[in-house]
């Protein structure tokens, strides 16, 4: 957005225990080593459909709703064949020199007119140097995101911060694509287009480009292109740089994020609990899929966007201040184990407080000013108001309201900006011009002032800030103590319980063997120095 | 009582407010189509207080004026909530006279729709508005399946632990998948030959109550619903199939 003054994080406005902050660093850290073995020594169907997507295999077997992708076809076929623990690199590679095309050997595979098997001697030579170009060809693909999206910026100019972040979601992607440009023009500088209802579910990505979602519009790699393409053309006439958004979550999330490297999106959803608390997708899957999947979004310089706002939809945004940080600092270190950096983590929090709780606002400025202390890095995201918004619209335009100032004062990165019409129906394009409004007014009335801001010592916001620290520690302590897949079975986010071999998607998971070959794994973990 | 009309700051001035959107671009000729729409729906004295353009196609509008119409709410046919509100204490002790068992509950968020949260706030212990959820009533069994469940699912579940009540939510909708939803759930429950004593009920933000009929339900609750109108709605329709199977 345009403001007078400069954007800043205040940093260092708030004492808070810096022994405390380094041992909740330090226990996610001993949390997440489990997690970290899982992702070295197991692979997913996504993760090698994933790979399978950067090698070149496209399109789909059969038509409409019922259509398999190929990649999910030939994936398949190898695990029901020679199995999947050595991965699907080698024998795809295999009957790519068998056929002498990528594409030619996808489809053979899929109609059984080529049975996947193992090569030996120099016929695995061969498939591993194969393999490994598209491997090389694979990662230089991801990085090339990153390099023309810099081109883009250098070319059509940067959007200043803080980044304005608006939904569109209307099923269709023909008719995303107006309301995102009219959004972009109104003064969004960052577009999210919500997914159908359900999508996370599905283990295969919908192909083409979609008119049919629910609430939301399909994550397709065509309809990313087309967005892609249409937000480029609106930012040359803005003369600022429109970011994307999407989903890397649920079940394909690995696929995704290969499909927006290869698309150029720029950030996406992506935490590394969410779909295990709130869509039931079993632990092990998610824990392979997001370390995969944020490599990729490391390289193609990809922010994502955690989802922490989802724990205050569930519980009370008072008492549950504290599973806000804890949750942040484990997608930190897991982000960092897969070697994505600090400037990539859009942390997500919310403004969720009841604003009939005494001093609701004082309580929102210490939750978000703690958060920035911790992170003073990270590019964070910063949620609005949904679940007391009643359908008093004038009063829910006033709260947003509220929310943007906290924004503004705490020096929050990337602002989604609040609906006064939220709950009641999908915005209206009124709804979201008059949501720039209150922002562009409520940012540019206050900005200048989180450079200036103080806060008393030992006074309330400092003592709130240090109280949820505080929880936060005790809540990490108490995980590290049980180990983390044992807290989770014990309900100890969100409240929900699940079983490290319940929820969806267990029966994708593989155990690498020892001969398991993935080039474009091992050349990602050797770029980003993951181990 | 006789006819009424809009209050703005003195009786009967009929002043009320709107505001919308028009596919035009801002201008002289917009106000007037403004003020003309105003007309037509049966504003006197329109005003557009406020006019600016939404992008190059599109201006938003704020318009006052003055209705014509009144309306006397005595002539209203009201439909009378069929059952009290009753606390905590009485839903139970209700259920514990009436039933001398627990009340078996199944709640589901049925189709593609993965938002429980309106599920939640009426089934979770913690509850919604103050009020605790029927997980916390001792003399309900609640089994909340949870999001994306199947109708299948919901009937097997009913007949499997002899259920006396359903709860089936929709939050998230389009183009009326909400209705379709929560018709292939009753469907699948009178295939099943399970629909007749069971308690079958539907809720969401976009539902009112009117709707239960249409949909072949016993009751639907709208927006903001607490949990103890679920819990006393059940703990009638409880008693009154008991009296009524004799």
């Amino acid at each position: 957005m345009k403001t007078s003054h400069e954007f800043t994080r205040p940093i260092g406005r708030l004492q808070i225990d810096r022994a405390s902050v380094a041992e909740c660093r330090s226990l996610a850290s001993e949390i997440s080593k489990p997690i970290e073995e899982l992702a070295r020594t197991q692979t997913t169907v996504s993760i090698e459909r994933a790979c399978l997507r950067f090698a070149g295999v496209d399109g789909v077997e059969g038509e409409g709703v019922e259509a398999v992708p190929i990649p999910n076809r030939v994936v398949d076929e190898v695990k029901e064949t020679i199995g999947l623990e050595r991965g699907v690199m080698i024998p795809f590679f295999h009957a790519v020199e068998q056929t002498g095309d990528v594409q030619r050997a996808a489809e053979s595979i899929a109609a059984h007119e080529l049975a996947p098997s193992w090569p030996a001697g120099d016929d695995y030579e061969r498939a591993v140097a194969a393999a490994t170009r598209a491997g090389e060809s694979s990662v230089a693909t991801i990085a090339a995101a990153n390099d023309n999206r810099g081109r883009a910026i250098d070319r059509v100019g940067e959007a200043s911060k803080p980044w304005l972040y608006l939904i569109v979601a209307t099923g269709n992607i023909h008719e995303d694509i107006p309301q995102a440009q009219a959004a972009a023009r109104a003064g969004a500088d960052v577009i999210a287009v919500i997914r159908s209802t359900g999508q996370s579910l599905l283990d295969y990505v919908p192909y083409g480009a979609t008119t049919d979602g629910f609430a939301g519009t399909f994550a397709t790699q065509e309809n990313f292109r087309l967005m892609r393409a249409a937000l480029d053309e609106v930012g040359e006439e803005l003369g600022r740089y429109i970011r994307l958004t999407n989903y890397a979550s649920g079940l394909c999330m690995p696929e995704i994020a290969a499909m927006a490297a290869m698309e150029r999106l720029d950030m996406m959803l992506n935490d590394c609990m969410y779909g295990i608390i709130f869509r039931d997708i079993n632990m092990q899957r998610t824990f392979i899929d997001q370390h995969f999947s944020r490599m990729v979004h490391s390289l193609a310089g990809i922010v994502i966007n955690t989802g922490e706002d989802n724990y205050l939809t569930t519980a009370d945004a008072v008492a549950g201040a504290h599973s806000v940080l804890a949750s942040q600092f484990l997608n930190e270190r897991l982000a960092l184990s897969a070697g994505l950096p600090e400037e990539q983590q859009g942390l997500g929090h919310a403004f969720e407080i009841d604003p009939d709780v005494p001093n609701q606002v004082a309580l929102e400025i210490a939750h978000a000013q703690l958060i920035r202390e911790c992170f003073p890095n990270a590019p964070l995201k910063y949620m609005p108001p949904t679940k007391h918004m009643t359908g008093n619209i004038f009063r829910g335009f006033l709260t947003d309201g509220m929310f943007n100032l906290v924004g503004a004062l705490t020096g929050q990165d990337i602002i989604l900006l609040g609906m006064m019409t939220e709950g009641i129906h999908t915005p209206f394009l009124s709804d979201r011009d008059l949501a720039i409004e209150n922002a562009n007014y409520v940012f540019g009335g206050s900005i200048a002032l989180a450079g200036e801001l103080r806060f008393e010592p030992d006074g309330d916001v400092e003592r709130r800030a240090n109280q949820v620290l505080e929880e936060t520690r005790q809540m990490l302590a108490k995980v590290a103590d049980i180990g983390m897949f044992a807290a989770i079975e014990a309900g100890m986010f969100a409240d929900t319980v699940r079983t490290r071999t319940g929820g969806k998607g267990l029966s994708g998971v593989v155990v690498r063997s020892e001969d398991y070959v993935n080039p474009v794994t091992d050349l990602l973990s050797e770029r980003l120095g993951v181990n | 009582m006789t006819a009424i009309k809009p209050y703005g700051d003195a009786t009967d001035d009929g002043l009320i407010q709107a505001s919308f959107t028009l596919p035009i671009a801002e201008s002289e000729r917009a106000r007037q189509a403004a003020l003309e729409f105003a007309r037509k729906m049966d504003l006197g004295r329109p005003q557009v207080v406020h006019m600016k353009a939404m992008g190059p196609d599109f201006t938003f509008f704020i318009v006052y004026g003055a209705t014509q119409h009144s309306v006397d709410p005595d002539e209203l046919e009201v439909p009378e909530r069929e059952f009290p509100v009753l606390s905590y204490q009485e839903v139970n002790r209700v259920l514990r006279e009436s039933l001398k068992r627990q009340l078996v509950v199944v709640g589901a968020c049925t189709g593609t729709d993965a938002h429980t949260v309106g599920l939640d706030a009426i089934l979770s212990m913690k509850g919604f508005a103050g009020d605790h959820g029927l997980e916390y009533f001792p003399e309900m069994r609640v089994l909340n399946l949870g999001s994306q469940v199947e109708p299948a699912d919901i009937v097997e579940t009913v007949r499997a632990n002899g259920a006396d009540a359903v709860l089936v939510s929709q939050v998230v909708t389009q183009r009326d998948a909400h209705l379709v939803h929560l018709k292939e759930v009753r469907d699948s429950l009178v295939d099943a030959g399970l629909r007749n004593g069971l308690i079958l009920v539907g809720g969401g933000p976009r539902f009112s109550a009117e709707q239960a009929a249409e949909l072949g339900y016993d009751k639907i609750f709208g927006r903001g619903t607490r949990p103890s109108e679920v819990a006393s709605y059940l703990a009638y329709a409880a008693t009154t199939r008991a009296l009524n199977a004799g």
